[in-house]
């Protein structure tokens, strides 16, 4: 097998950014005549390989085995390093979760293979392929390449490729398996939970106005609440602006929060950091306010103003209150 | 107990960013460098668990050429007992491998207890120099920590998952934890501190890392697909525009 597909389970389906990685190898495989396996594997492993099936792929690997039925980073990452070792991909793709963020680097130390991570593309230059990713904060891109022979592990931002795209088709199942001794995983793992339990729902909200860094210090944040009054949104925010404490965790969007898709998202003093983007990327338009004209976030703006948001929001509320 | 926590200087999110004409990295000389935010969380983290145990050692490990001894000594500043600065020219260690490998050569044979470090780096994001370190030295790992907690021999962590959701992860140690942004209050160093960083000491060492197996070939800014209306002028007329746009073409008011 050429190119082996990791994917994650989703409460007994295929994770979108499982399917994502689907439509990545299809792509990669096209015109290069490369075979696709689909590796599913813990408790829901019967109904994830029923729906990788359904896909245009070669095989799916179906891995069955009591220490890999709930998730821990040394179960996984040996049990999968087996299967590398049995299968011999020269391609193992990933979605960029934060289980894969979790676990997949240790299979890089046990192989010594490199883990390209978080790649927005990957293209062939005829020779060897050419990995691109995002660095400082999405303000530039890089370009790297793997040195030596693989098999190189690779993971890709979400949204790099669509799921839409998945290519429907008819594959075979087959079971594989693996020898982990139970002694080889150092964790033990309580069962997931939510915070702040019936906090907010920003998924509902029609205007978004949210806030970052550019808003300076917490004695600014009733400026924004003011303007987000005035426009009739709900207030939300980056990262760092709940890291400061100047806003609850709910207001949180991005990889760690929500995920958003209002009509208007108003980002004001957001740099655009991936983290943040991929809550709100979806959003019908985007206007911007970021006094850095390099921001990354105008990248996906539909509207941009380079201007000092302290400026802006007061008299933008006291325009709109008028109105 | 011991812990080491690994700390990177990266531009700081202010700074610009020029590129070198071959691209092959960005021009080094005009950049304004900061500790990684993530690990000066990490480095937080460690210095309160020695205070809740009241005893410990806690010590700042840095890789990087001569100018990473500035965070270094930041580090000692705001209260870590000793420093290791692993020398190595800049540009050349991408490779998270290399990276982790010769951190593991430096430090095997302290046997830290515990190895915090922030989750990635501000700079090349690869997210990874951590939980390859603790592979190697035989440490259980766990990546995006939210809290931590000690006791009897065992570490305790709340990680980060997906949407929201949080899990507890008790683990064995020696442990090689990767923090993430936002669980501590980052202390600023006194002024008795950073007088008496300058007597604290900053150890040397030139070890051997594993042959890189990932490189950059290019470094460049992107260029956006996006067509980006533009909306300039005054305050008064960028309002003004805001409220048409807001009205006519977005039309949420």
């Amino acid at each position: 097998m050429d190119i082996l597909v990791v994917i994650e389970d989703n409460n007994g389906k295929i994770h979108r950014m499982g399917l994502e990685s689907i439509s990545a190898a299809q792509s990669i495989a096209k015109n290069k005549d490369l075979s696709i396996g689909v590796l599913v594997m813990g408790a829901n492993a019967d109904e994830l390989s029923n729906e990788a099936s359904q896909y245009d792929i070669d095989e799916v690997l179906k891995l069955k085995n009591d220490i890999l039925s709930s998730y821990s980073s040394d179960g996984y990452a040996e049990g999968i390093k087996q299967v590398i070792d049995q299968e011999n991909p020269k391609y193992v793709l990933f979605g960029h979760t934060y289980q894969v963020r979790d676990y997949v680097p240790k299979i890089s130390a046990k192989l010594m293979k490199p883990f390209l991570v978080d790649n927005l593309s990957m293209n062939s230059d005829g020779e060897k392929f050419i990995f691109t990713k995002q660095m400082f904060n999405a303000k530039l891109y890089s370009d790297m390449v793997a040195m030596g022979d693989g098999p190189l592990l690779i993971s890709f931002q979400s949204a790099a490729f669509s799921a839409d795209n998945v290519e429907s088709g008819s594959a075979s199942i087959r079971d594989i398996s693996v020898t982990i001794d139970s002694s080889m995983v150092k964790t033990e793992s309580d069962q997931p939970f939510q915070e702040e339990a019936g906090g907010m729902d920003l998924t509902a909200a029609e205007i978004i106005v949210s806030v970052g860094r550019g808003i300076g210090k917490e004695e600014n944040i009733p400026m924004a609440q003011d303007l987000a009054k005035a426009i009739g949104g709900e207030l939300a925010s980056s990262r760092p602006v709940v890291d400061s404490g100047w806003l609850s965790a709910p207001h949180q969007i991005g990889s760690s929060g929500q995920s958003v898709s209002p009509q208007m998202y108003l980002a004001l003093g957001i740099s655009g950091a991936i983290q943040h983007v991929v809550g709100m990327k979806g959003s019908k338009n985007i206007v911007a306010i970021n006094k850095d004209p390099e921001a990354p976030i105008f990248e996906i703006a539909d509207y941009g103003v380079v201007g000092d948001v302290l400026d802006i929001m007061p008299k933008l509320s006291e325009a709109l209150k008028e109105n | 107990m011991k812990i080491a926590v690994l700390i990177k200087q990266v531009p700081g999110s202010d700074s610009s960013l020029p590129i070198q004409s071959d691209q092959s990295w960005i021009n080094e000389e005009s950049i304004t460098y900061v500790m990684n935010e993530s690990d000066n969380y990490a480095l937080e983290e460690a210095l309160q668990l020695r205070e809740k145990n009241d005893d410990g050692e806690v010590v700042v490990i840095s890789l990087g050429p001569d100018r990473v001894q500035k965070v270094i000594r930041e580090g000692l500043a705001k209260g870590a007992d000793r420093g290791i600065h692993i020398q190595v020219d800049s540009v050349g260690v991408v490779d998270p491998l290399v990276t982790a490998s010769s951190i593991a050569n430096a430090i095997k044979e302290e046997n830290f207890d515990l190895i915090f470090s922030g989750l990635q780096s501000d700079d090349l994001g690869m997210g990874q120099t951590g939980i390859i370190l603790g592979e190697i030295l035989g440490m259980s790992t766990a990546s995006l920590v939210m809290a931590t907690e000690l006791s009897e021999g065992r570490i305790k962590v709340k990680r980060e998952l997906e949407a929201g959701f949080f899990q507890w992860v008790t683990m064995t140690l020696p442990s090689s934890v990767t923090i993430q942004s936002g669980l501590n209050t980052p202390r600023y160093p006194s002024l008795k501190g950073i007088m008496g960083a300058k007597k604290k000491e900053i150890n040397i060492l030139t070890p051997e890392g594993s042959d890189p197996k990932q490189s950059m070939s290019k470094v460049y800014i992107p260029q956006s697909d996006k067509k980006t209306v533009m909306i300039d002028g005054s305050v008064d007329e960028i309002v003004d525009k805001l409220i048409e746009t807001f009205r006519n073409d977005i039309k949420v008011i």
